[in-house]
C-alpha cells in the first residue's frame, strides 16, 4: 500500500499554446509508490500535463513540486528533476544510431558519471528485468515495437528514477505486443515504483492503478479508485467517455 | 541475347533509337581514339610530369614529398580499414592486390626511383588497411589524434623549418598544392560549418542572426570574388607586421566560402532529426550540449553525408579557380606549361590530362562516400 507522503504536487497548473488554453488549472498530488492512470479523449491535455512534470512543456501559472524540489526555469533545477523522473514515450524515441546497450548506458555514463563497466552491468540487469537480455548488441531498428518499448523502459530505469511517467506507452504498438509491455509495467508497479500513466488500456487501469483520473478540455474532471471510476462515475462527462471506450 | 531483345529492341522505335545511338557512340569513340593516337602529341605530358605533380619544388627534397604522401595515404588506408573492419578482407586477397599493384607500377615508364617509392607506398597502403581491419578496436580511439598529428607532420615535411630546409610556398605547385589546399580547406570548413549550422538553429537570437547574416552574405557572392578579396583585401585589413602568405590567404578564402555551404548541408541534417529524439535525451537529464553532441549531431551528419561529400568534391574542383589569382596549383601549372614555346596550343592534351587527375580524385571521394553511407545504413 502506498504511504501517504506526496512526491508530485501540482497546484492550479495553467498552460497556453499561444491563445489555446491547454491546461486550465489542474491540481494533482501523487504519493510515493502510487500508480495513477490518466484517461481522457485526445486533446484533453493529459499528455501535456505529465510533460510539465519533467519540464518538457513549460507552464505559465501554478506550481509543481517534484520530490521536494519546486520546478523553476533554472536549467540546473530542471536537470536535477529530470534525473529523478524517467519518461517513456508513445513513439519509443530510442536513439537509432546507438545499440540497445549504448542507449541504456548513455545517460548513466554522461549524467551520473558511472564508470562504463558499472553502467553496463546495470544495463544487463535492467535488460534481464524487461526480458530482452539477448538483444543487447542490436540496434533499435532491428527490434520489434514491443521490444523497443521495453528497451525504452530499461533506458529510463537506468537513471534509477523515483518517478516514472508513461505517455501512451502502448498506443503505437501492434496489439500482440501490448501485453509484453504492460507486463513489464505491472512488475514495475509491484516493485513500488511511483508511476503516472497516460493510457487507454482499461484492464491495466483496473488491475494496476491506485487511482484513475479523467481529464477533458484541460480540466481535471474526476479522480477516483479504479473500482468506483469504472463502475460508478460521478460526472456526466466521464460516463459519456466510458460509454465510448468500454 | 534475350536481354538485348527485351531492353533495346522491343519496339520499332526503340530499335531505331538503339541503332542511332550506337552509330553516334561509334563515331564519337572513333574520332576521339583517332585523335588520341594519331594526331595528339603526348610529349607535353611526359616531359612536364614533374611540373604537373610538384611544380618547382626543389628536386633534391622530393623525398620529403614522398614521405608526406606515404604518411597521408597510409593513414587514409588505416582509417578505411577501421571503418570497414566488419567486412573482413582476407589477408591473402590483400597480399594479392598489393602484388598486382606493384607489378603494374614496375612496368610504368617512369624512372626507377619514382617506381620504387610508388611501390613502397602501395605496399604501405595495403599493410595499413590490413592493420586497420585487424586491430580496429585498439586503433580506433587514436585515429583522430593521428590525423591531427599527420597534418602538422605533412606541413612540416613540405614547408620545412625546425631543422629541415624550408621551402617557400611559391615553390609549392601543381597537384601537391591542390591536394594541400583542398585537404586543409575541407578539414577546416567542416567544423566551422557545423558550428554555423548549430548557430543558425540556436535559440539565442543574436547568435542566430549573426550566423544567418554570414551564411547568406557568403552564399550570395561568387567564389572567385571571395578569392580575389582574400588575396587583395586581407593584407589591407590586417596590421602591417602580420603578413599572411598567399597560399594561406587562398585557403582562408576557400574555407570562408565552403563553411557557409557546409552549414546549410548540416542544417538539412539537423532538421531531419525528429523532436522526439531531443525530448528523450532531455528527459534522461542530458544537458543541452550533450544532447547536441551525443544525439543530434551524430544522426544529422549521417543524414548529411551525401550533401557534405558533394560539397567536398565541389571544393576540390574549386581550387582550380585559384589559378586565376596567380597560384600555380594543378590548373595554374597547366596554364604555365601551355605558355612554354614548344607546347603552344596543345590545350586538349594538357586539359584532358589534368581533367583525368581531377576526375580520379573526385570519383574516389564519391565512391568512398557511397561505401560509407552503405555501411552506416547497414548498422541501423
Amino acid at each position: 500500500m502506498p504511504e501517504e507522503t506526496p512526491i508530485i504536487i501540482a497546484e492550479n497548473v495553467h498552460k497556453w499554446y499561444g491563445k489555446f488554453h491547454a491546461l486550465r488549472g489542474v491540481s494533482l498530488t501523487v504519493n510515493r509508490g502510487e500508480v495513477v492512470v490518466l484517461m481522457g479523449p485526445s486533446g484533453s491535455g493529459k499528455s501535456t500535463f505529465i510533460r510539465t512534470f519533467n519540464a518538457l512543456e513549460e507552464y505559465q501559472k501554478g506550481r509543481i513540486e517534484i520530490d521536494g524540489i519546486t520546478l523553476s526555469h533554472d536549467l540546473r533545477n530542471i536537470e536535477a528533476i529530470r534525473r529523478e523522473v524517467g519518461m517513456v514515450f508513445q513513439q519509443f524515441n530510442l536513439f537509432p544510431h546507438l545499440t540497445v546497450m549504448q542507449n541504456i548506458t548513455l545517460a548513466p555514463i554522461w549524467v551520473r558519471r558511472l564508470p562504463k563497466v558499472k553502467a553496463e552491468e546495470l544495463a544487463m540487469q535492467l535488460l534481464e528485468r524487461v526480458g530482452i537480455l539477448e538483444q543487447a548488441h542490436k540496434y533499435p531498428g532491428q527490434l520489434s515495437g514491443g521490444q523497443q518499448q521495453r528497451v525504452a523502459i530499461a533506458r529510463a530505469l537506468a537513471m534509477q528514477p523515483k518517478i516514472m511517467l508513461f505517455d501512451e506507452p502502448t498506443s503505437a504498438l501492434d496489439p500482440e505486443m501490448v501485453r509484453e509491455v504492460l507486463e513489464v509495467m505491472r512488475n514495475l508497479a509491484r516493485d513500488g515504483m511511483t508511476m503516472v500513466v497516460v493510457t487507454h488500456e482499461v484492464r491495466f487501469a483496473r488491475e494496476v492503478a491506485d487511482r484513475v483520473i479523467f481529464m477533458d478540455s484541460g480540466y481535471l474532471v474526476e479522480s477516483a479508485t479504479p473500482e468506483s471510476f469504472f463502475t460508478a462515475p460521478q460526472q456526466e462527462r466521464t460516463r459519456q467517455f466510458l460509454s465510448q471506450i468500454l | 541475347m534475350n536481354w538485348l531483345r527485351k531492353n533495346l529492341f522491343n519496339t520499332w522505335y526503340n530499335s531505331l533509337l538503339t541503332v542511332v545511338c550506337l552509330a553516334l557512340l561509334f563515331w564519337v569513340a572513333r574520332s576521339v581514339l583517332n585523335w588520341a593516337i594519331t594526331q595528339a602529341q603526348w610529349e607535353v605530358i611526359g616531359v612536364n610530369l614533374r611540373l604537373f605533380f610538384v611544380g618547382r619544388f626543389p628536386p633534391t627534397l622530393y623525398w620529403r614529398v614522398w614521405i608526406a604522401l606515404a604518411l597521408a595515404s597510409a593513414l587514409l588506408a588505416l582509417t578505411w580499414g577501421v571503418f570497414f573492419s566488419k567486412q573482413r578482407v582476407s589477408s591473402l586477397r590483400i597480399i594479392f592486390f598489393s602484388l598486382i599493384g606493384c607489378s603494374i607500377l614496375f612496368f610504368l615508364p617512369l624512372d626507377l626511383n619514382t617506381r620504387l617509392w610508388l611501390q613502397g607506398i602501395v605496399i604501405l597502403i595495403f599493410a595499413a588497411f590490413w592493420f586497420g581491419g585487424r586491430l580496429s578496436s585498439a586503433i580506433a580511439s587514436w585515429l583522430s589524434l593521428a590525423w591531427l598529428l599527420s597534418f602538422s607532420l605533412v606541413f612540416w615535411l613540405i614547408g620545412g623549418g625546425f631543422g629541415l630546409r624550408s621551402v617557400p610556398t611559391n615553390l609549392w605547385n601543381g597537384l601537391l598544392l591542390t591536394l594541400l589546399m583542398a585537404g586543409v580547406s575541407i578539414v577546416l570548413s567542416f567544423p566551422i560549418g557545423v558550428l554555423l549550422a548549430l548557430g543558425r538553429t540556436s535559440n539565442l537570437p543574436v547568435i542566430r542572426w549573426l550566423c544567418i547574416l554570414y551564411i547568406e552574405i557568403i552564399r550570395g557572392l561568387p567564389l572567385i570574388g571571395i578569392l580575389f578579396f582574400a588575396q587583395v583585401m586581407f593584407p589591407l585589413f590586417l596590421p602591417g607586421e602580420v603578413r599572411l602568405d598567399r597560399v594561406l590567404r587562398a585557403i582562408t578564402g576557400l574555407v570562408l566560402f565552403s563553411a557557409a555551404y557546409m552549414a546549410e548541408n548540416v542544417r538539412g541534417g539537423l532538421q531531419a532529426i525528429p523532436r522526439g529524439q531531443i525530448e528523450a535525451a532531455k528527459a534522461l537529464g542530458l544537458n543541452a550540449s550533450l544532447v547536441v553532441l551525443l544525439i543530434v549531431l551524430p544522426q544529422a551528419l549521417r543524414i548529411a553525408i551525401p550533401a557534405i561529400v558533394g560539397q567536398f568534391i565541389g571544393l576540390f574542383k574549386d581550387t582550380s579557380l585559384l589559378s586565376l589569382v596567380g597560384l600555380l596549383e594543378l590548373t595554374g601549372i597547366a596554364r604555365s606549361i601551355l605558355a612554354q614555346p614548344q607546347f603552344l596550343g596543345q590545350y586538349a592534351q594538357v586539359y584532358l590530362f589534368i581533367g583525368l587527375i581531377y576526375w580520379l580524385f573526385c570519383y574516389s571521394m564519391s565512391l568512398a562516400a557511397r561505401r560509407l553511407e552503405k555501411q552506416l545504413v547497414h548498422e541501423k
